[in-house]
């Protein structure tokens, strides 16, 4: 069993990003920067226990709802349907083009000299999650391969002998060491919010961290079965979220304010407002309210567009600051009572 | 409790925990090279009661993740599959884990977090820019570098029966105030990463285990804080820590109980002392230098080497094993599979197919080269056109002929007047930049900072697309344009300064040839910034040039 999500001290823009995205996938997923050990993957294979379980085809490869969303090289014989947990997969480094795509089954093609197609990576994760730790030390060729397949929502396979294609829809979790390396822009944009992490400088919260992870790796049973009821309250109110998302009222205002705030930062193309939006939608139905209005804007701007801007190697301050800085220019520095 | 441990002595300690406790303390880093001490200590870890795998840096997925097995699989004609490394509980042993590339680091660290494997990271202590990824010495509790000891010290590991200490281990208790204590000497020394902490705890318990106490006592904190954090430490705590001290409990209103934290007092300080004595003596020159250096290496992922733009060329395919990394060349495979066809139906009669051994699988190799990019930033002011431009193109077309034989790619970008202006995008063609460099005017101001930040676009752009960029700067140094335009002469001595920071953090390897009549000493400082040779036009004929230019881009 993974570390309880609740259970994480503090980091509380990481875990209100992932929770987002749990609400509304289309938002397109989080990247985590940030020091090492400061709960990144601890925080990613968590969210894995929080998410609720999908339905799928029994032995479909690709996780399909519907039979008929069924590949037909799957070959799948039973028309029944199973729960089972949203899919979380792991995508490591060194991995190979093949094994991400899927390739011909070398198994099967010596073995029993049979052409057939052994699904990859990318079918596993279809409808789910692909995580990519230390995303920032992934390889060219890969990650061009990734950016393909996010924008098209399918993967497709031409190589010795095979025309095979499938639905490969899933949302980018990465998490990585910016001191290691950086992130191609064309990859940061398809990651929808980010959010930089660094150790807590609080004593008392690093002692309540440490104690946690003690009474964890002491007696786990003990450990999951009190935070399980706050995990278990936490996916309920996703859930809850996920029906309410739909319902929410956006007023001409807040549509207003996501591209003015845009403009202002000069973020590159449209994404940036479409995620703001989605995500300030997704945060107002987190906090139980019918309308989608500044406050939620303004909570979520930094982590939707910090990682869209043009980078000034003269702005030692950072991303961040320049969204803080143009939100106080627009919005005023405080949060007025109207909002 | 007795003072600081002797190397030896510590060493046996470690193997001693690590006995008694592998996986919680994920395991060690160890810094020899091949000697006694080296094989005392190794032989030492067969007392584990895991199974000691070894591994090497080039071991591929499959044999990490388990997947088919292709010889048995071929000589049966099943499918036979083999179990991941990954996937037993094992003490992997990785040798020459300096070589350890980021993908492998990753791997290992997922497992060690697992806590299905212990690891020893044994580092072969070679190279001052080679070290073990930070990803694994994070997730490893312990440190060892045995080049401190002599080798009269060194005795066998006494043979020793953890059983009773293994049992005890879920028992012991650890204090409540132990636990901030940890917290507090890890800040004190500047330990960021949390696992630290985690990690003394570990070995507090696993050495109270082996004491045969029950609770965590003062003396195994000590013990545990002297192993895990010295090699860790970032910063020297401040000397005035009891004036701190009695700041702190005013100053944060309550994280924990009044009446406890200055209870606490005492034993964070002797916990601290253990720490210092431990603290390896090179440790202030390392902070010196660490900052530069980290940023400048960069990731061995992210190095010239492997990080092609292109997917490489295609070299003749050899005999080889699927390992998950490598591609297999059908064809190949199947031409040398041909001819011993009729001979292997007849030793197998009745299997149909073909008959392919796995020593007929050939595998596709490519060469992966990195491009290189040379960004040529050229000072075209009136000062440096009065003085010597002339000169200065001159010596460009040395540096260009050099890099037109390494099939170097070049681009030329041209300050003077206001701005900088990238003259020639990233090329190969050593005709087109010969002529805007020799179409080149001169005059107007230095906009210096403007250059720098050109180059620094470009350079940034070059490794997005995979090739490895230098940034040849050729400059008289008089910086009198600030960024915005404006002839402020000190705004842009300070735009320049900043401007290369940001370049040194960017890690690219660069050249500064001053080209004024006589060398200047701010450029100097700005080549000290940069962190790049700085050398004079006067003294800089063509092979000096050309073998500076070598150094600077290999170095």
């Amino acid at each position: 069993m993974t570390f309880p999500f609740s259970a994480i001290v503090g980091q509380d823009e990481m875990k209100l990003a992932m929770v987002l995205t749990a609400i509304d996938p289309a938002i397109g997923g989080v990247l985590v920067f940030g020091d090492r050990g400061t709960g990144k993957s601890t925080a990613v294979r968590a969210l894995a226990g929080l998410l609720p379980p999908i339905t799928q085809v029994e032995g479909c490869p690709v996780n399909s709802a519907d039979v008929k969303d069924c590949p037909d090289w799957a070959e799948i014989g039973s028309k029944r349907t199973v729960k089972r947990p949203t899919p979380v997969v792991d995508l490591p480094l060194g991995v190979s083009e093949d094994r991400v795509t899927g390739a011909l089954d070398i198994e099967r093609a010596l073995t029993r000299g049979e052409k057939a197609f052994q699904p990859g990576l990318l079918a596993r994760a279809n409808r789910g999650y692909l995580y990519i730790d230390e995303v920032n030390l992934l390889e060219d060729h890969i990650v061009d391969l990734l950016l393909d397949v996010a924008q098209s929502g399918e993967n497709v396979v031409e190589r010795e002998g095979l025309s095979i294609r499938h639905p490969a829809r899933f949302v980018l979790v990465g998490s990585g060491n910016p001191e290691e390396g950086e992130l191609r822009p064309q990859l940061l944009d398809r990651f929808g919010l980010s959010v930089e992490v660094a150790s807590p400088t609080d004593i008392g919260q690093r002692v309540e961290v440490i104690r946690r992870r003690d009474a964890y790796e002491s007696d786990r049973a003990a450990f999951l079965k009190t935070w399980g009821a706050e995990d278990a309250a936490l996916r309920k109110r996703i859930l809850a979220a996920r029906k309410a998302v739909k319902a929410l009222e956006t007023p001409e205002q807040t549509l207003h304010d996501c591209a003015e705030l845009c403009v202002a930062l000069g973020s590159d193309g449209l994404r940036g407002e479409l995620t703001l939006l989605k995500a300030a939608r997704a945060l107002a139905a987190f906090e139980g309210d019918t309308e989608v209005a500044r406050r939620h804007v303004r909570k979520i701007a930094p982590m939707a567009l910090r990682h869209r801007l043009r980078r000034d190697p003269l702005d030692e301050a950072g991303s961040s600051s320049r969204v803080n800085r143009a939100l106080s220019e627009l919005f005023g520095a405080f949060q007025t009572a109207a909002e | 409790m007795t003072g600081p441990l002797a190397p030896w002595p510590r060493a046996l300690l470690a193997l001693r925990l690590l006995a008694v406790d592998p996986v919680g303390l994920g395991g060690l880093w160890l810094r020899a090279r091949p000697s006694p001490a080296r094989d005392a200590l190794l032989a030492g870890l067969g007392a584990l009661h895991l199974p000691v795998r070894r591994i090497h840096p080039g071991i591929g997925a499959g044999e990490l993740h388990g997947g088919l097995d292709l010889t048995a699989a071929l000589a049966e004609g099943r499918m036979v599959r083999r179990e991941g490394l990954l996937y037993r509980p094992a003490a992997l042993l990785l040798a020459m884990a300096e070589r350890c590339p980021p993908s492998l680091a990753v791997q290992l660290g997922q497992a060690l977090d697992a806590r299905s494997a212990a690891l020893v990271a044994l580092e072969g202590g070679g190279g001052e820019d080679e070290a073990l990824p930070p990803a694994l010495a994070d997730r490893l509790a312990l440190f060892l570098d045995l080049s401190e000891v002599p080798l009269s010290a060194v005795t066998e590991p006494v043979a020793e029966d953890f059983t009773a200490a293994r049992a005890r281990l879920p028992k012991v208790r650890v204090p409540a105030p132990a636990i901030a204590d940890l917290a507090h000497t890890a800040a004190a020394l500047g330990i960021a990463s949390l696992r630290a902490p985690l990690h003394a705890l570990a070995a507090a318990r696993a050495l109270a285990a082996l004491g045969g106490h029950d609770e965590v006592t003062q003396d195994d904190l000590q013990r545990a804080v002297e192993l895990v954090y010295p090699h860790r430490a970032t910063v020297l705590p401040a000397p005035e820590e009891p004036d701190q001290a009695e700041t702190e409990p005013e100053s944060q209103q309550d994280p924990a109980p009044q009446g406890q934290t200055e209870q606490a007092e005492i034993p964070q300080d002797v916990l601290l002392e253990a720490a210092l004595t431990a603290l390896p003596r090179d440790l202030l020159a390392r902070l010196a230098a660490g900052h530069a250096a980290r940023s400048a290496s960069g990731a061995p992922g992210s190095g010239a080497g492997r990080r092609g733009n292109r997917r490489g060329r295609p070299l003749p395919s050899r005999p080889g094993r699927l390992d998950g990394r490598s591609r297999i060349d059908l064809v190949a495979t199947l031409t040398s599979a041909a001819p011993w066809q009729a001979m292997r139906r007849a030793q197998v009669p009745g299997k149909p197919g073909l008959h392919i051994r796995p020593g007929d699988i050939r595998v596709k190799r490519y060469q992966e080269t990195s491009d290189r990019l040379l960004i040529f930033a050229v000072d075209a002011s009136g000062s440096a056109a009065m003085a010597r431009l002339a000169e200065a193109k001159g010596a460009v077309e040395i540096l260009l002929g050099e890099a037109y034989a390494r099939r170097d790619h070049v681009a030329l970008i041209a300050f003077r007047g206001e701005t900088a202006e990238l003259l020639l995008p990233p090329t190969r063609s050593l005709v087109q930049t010969k002529r805007r460099l020799a179409a080149l005017p001169g005059g107007g101001g230095t906009p210096l900072a403007a250059a720098l930040k050109a180059a620094l676009d470009v350079a940034q752009q070059a490794r997005g697309k995979g090739m490895t960029p230098s940034i040849a700067l050729l400059t008289d140094g008089r910086a009198n344009i600030a960024l915005d335009g404006t002839a402020n002469r000190a705004q842009a001595a300070e735009d320049a300064t900043r401007m290369a920071r940001a370049l040194r953090r960017l890690g690219t390897p660069s050249l500064v040839i001053d080209t004024a009549r006589r060398p200047q000493d701010s450029l100097k400082d700005l080549a000290r910034i940069l962190d790049a040779p700085c050398i004079a036009l006067p003294r800089a004929d063509a092979r000096a040039l050309s073998a500076t230019l070598g150094a600077a881009l290999d170095g």
